[in-house]
């Protein structure tokens, strides 16, 4: 399914402070817990983004939902799919947890969770957020939540 | 209107069907299928003995996908000979299956070496297939010895999968080091002793010279009795069918960019063929699961009648036992080949980067293995060094060692 046509998450990097709001608000979003302290205090926590800094340059990582996804492709346990509405999904029942899929991600945006089961951003559409966690809280609006392209 | 057929139901097949029906939606598709089961993940079949799946789980795609593109499926259906005069496929028991367009997709069988005494021994299995699989698994008991021929990433695998469900395991190979054509020396020892750990034994250096029963005489003159008899020695690309048709064939079936064979309207992809590898800029055999899907949908636009290449291929593997993780890719030059490499080892983790030409061409890496396909993209992509901030890149797989102006394509952008 080759759908480009989406609305995807898109980081201005001028404009992020690398606070890594972003990163807690996703491992709460998708914690399935109610409360932030309950769900994040004290644990490691396994974001679906991810700040990278260097000096001055900041930026976010998360899945950008490839036109034609190459971890679709590789992944051996038929685990992935690019759905109809251009999401990339992992259906983390199928999954093994052989990391093909960190091995062919050119922006490092797939990683295990907790349980070795790998997870990477899928827009907050199953959680009960809603709208990307990321996008929400960011205090500088240095990501957003569109249609581009 | 086509009458596409394809030779094999694996993972090639599957991802040739989507190729024709991104193109043509309407012309019949029939696939011939060996096995009796509709496609599997076959390198499941060892997490399938170590319970991570179940039988269930482990197809490929869901149960309504053949209904869905319109597709015959005829399991437990052996093609037997090619005719590409007259555009048919023949059965064994000579039924004419005709076609306009046809892909092999007949992947790859076990290889097993002449050993004195082998038609012997009572429980020896392969591990290729789901039902080998399920045929071990009924031998399996916790007080059995297991001898696994052959310490390459199947072998391995299928020590994996049954650890935990019999006695003792030893593996042995000819070559000195294990998963001898993806790891060097460093990484083998490193992942050796892992398996040593976990109780697994090793026999290298050495070969089954003959059975005597229950016993294995090893070259060496080591004995080793079991029970249970693994041979995973290797595998061969299935080009019987094209051979004996006149097809161009090496080791694998030889295609080219399009997926397309020396022959007329026959196209084959997965691991019956030898595609490029552009580390080598050559072609050789990658049997791989990736390949195998981007090579089946690149042969089912073709022929449909949509142009398509495939000319990314490269070897990579992701690889874990017991918790350690490795991942290899491309190719490894020595110095004298003009390769250069770039090392990082302690007692968790080695990296080994290698660059030839102002490119990275390969990597090892275990242990430590997050965010490698930025180098496998850097691979694939043919990135040149000068475009990135190689010496930090090399310590840490990140965009900040890229352009702003290619980071803001790609976080900006739609890719
Ligand atoms: C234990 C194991 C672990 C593996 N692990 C990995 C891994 O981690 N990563 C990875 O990338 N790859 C792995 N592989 C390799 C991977 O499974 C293959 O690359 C992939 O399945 C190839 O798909 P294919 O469609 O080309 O061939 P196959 O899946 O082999 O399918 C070919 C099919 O064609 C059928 N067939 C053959 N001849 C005929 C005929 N004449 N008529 C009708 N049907 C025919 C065969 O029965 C078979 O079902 C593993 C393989 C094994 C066995």
């Amino acid at each position: 399914m080759q759908v480009s046509k989406m609305k995807r998450v898109y980081v201005n990097e001028q404009w992020c402070l690398g606070c890594h709001l972003c990163e807690y608000n996703c491992a709460f979003a998708n914690s399935g817990k109610p409360d932030m302290a309950v769900a994040l205090k004290g644990k490691i926590i396994y974001p679906r983004i991810r700040v990278e800094q260097d000096g001055q340059i900041t930026y976010a990582v998360n899945c950008r939902h490839c036109t034609d996804p190459i971890c679709v492709k590789s992944c051996i346990a038929g685990a992935i799919s690019k759905d109809a509405d251009g999401v990339v999904r992992i259906d983390q029942e199928k999954c093994v947890g052989c990391m093909t899929c960190v091995l062919v991600c050119p922006y490092g945006a797939v990683a295990p969770n907790e349980n070795g089961v790998m997870q990477k951003c899928e827009l907050c559409l199953q959680n009960s957020c809603g709208e990307p966690a990321c996008v929400k809280g960011c205090p500088n609006r240095a990501i957003v939540y569109e249609e581009r392209g | 209107m086509e009458q596409y057929v394809i030779i094999g139901n694996g993972v090639a097949a599957v991802s040739c069907i989507e190729g024709i029906r991104s193109v043509d939606t309407e012309s019949p598709i029939t696939v011939l299928a060996a096995e009796p089961h509709p496609t599997y993940c076959r390198p499941l079949i060892s997490y399938y003995l170590e319970g991570k799946t179940t039988v269930e789980r482990m197809v490929y795609r869901k149960k309504s996908f053949y209904e869905e593109n319109h597709v015959t499926v005829r399991y437990g259906v052996t093609a037997h000979k090619i005719e590409i005069h007259t555009h048919e496929v023949f059965l064994e028991d000579g039924e004419s299956v005709p076609y306009t367009k046809l892909c092999i997709a007949a992947g790859s069988s076990p290889f097993v070496p002449p050993m004195k005494g082998l038609e012997k021994v009572e429980k020896q299995f392969r591990f290729q297939t789901l039902d080998d699989a399920l045929a071990l698994e009924q031998a399996l008991t916790p007080d059995a010895k297991v001898l696994i021929v052959g310490a390459g990433l199947i072998g391995l695998k299928c020590a994996e999968g049954i650890h935990g469900r019999v006695a003792s395991i030893t593996v042995c190979d000819l070559a000195p080091r294990i998963l001898s054509s993806i790891f060097d020396d460093l990484c083998a020892a490193r992942m050796q002793a892992h398996l040593e750990q976990h109780g697994i034994s090793f026999l290298l250096n050495d070969t089954v010279t003959e059975f005597k029963g229950q016993t294995a005489v090893m070259k060496s003159g080591a004995k080793v009795d079991f029970d249970i008899l693994v041979a995973a020695v290797g595998v061969r690309a299935n080009i019987g069918l094209v051979k004996a048709a006149g097809g161009n064939c090496n080791r694998g079936i030889v295609v080219d960019a399009r997926c397309a064979t020396s022959m007329p309207d026959v196209y084959a992809a997965g691991d019956c063929t030898e595609g490029y590898d552009l580390t080598i800029g050559a072609n050789r055999v990658l049997a791989l699961l990736p390949n195998a899907n981007m090579q089946g949908y690149c042969a089912g636009q073709n022929m449909a009648g949509k142009a398509a290449a495939f000319d990314k291929g490269i070897p990579m593997n992701s690889i874990g036992f017991f918790g350690l993780h490795a991942m290899t890719a491309g190719t490894y030059f020595s110095e004298q080949e003009g390769g250069v490499c770039y090392e990082e080892c302690d007692d968790k983790h080695i990296k080994r980067i290698y660059t030839k030409d102002d490119h990275m061409t390969g990597f090892l890496l275990i242990g430590d293995v997050e965010k490698a396909g930025i180098y496998t993209a850097m691979i694939r992509n043919r990135t040149p060094l000068y475009s990135v901030t190689y010496d930090a890149l090399q310590k840490d797989p990140s965009f900040a060692s890229f352009s702003a102006e290619k980071r803001g394509q790609i976080f900006g952008g739609v890719v």
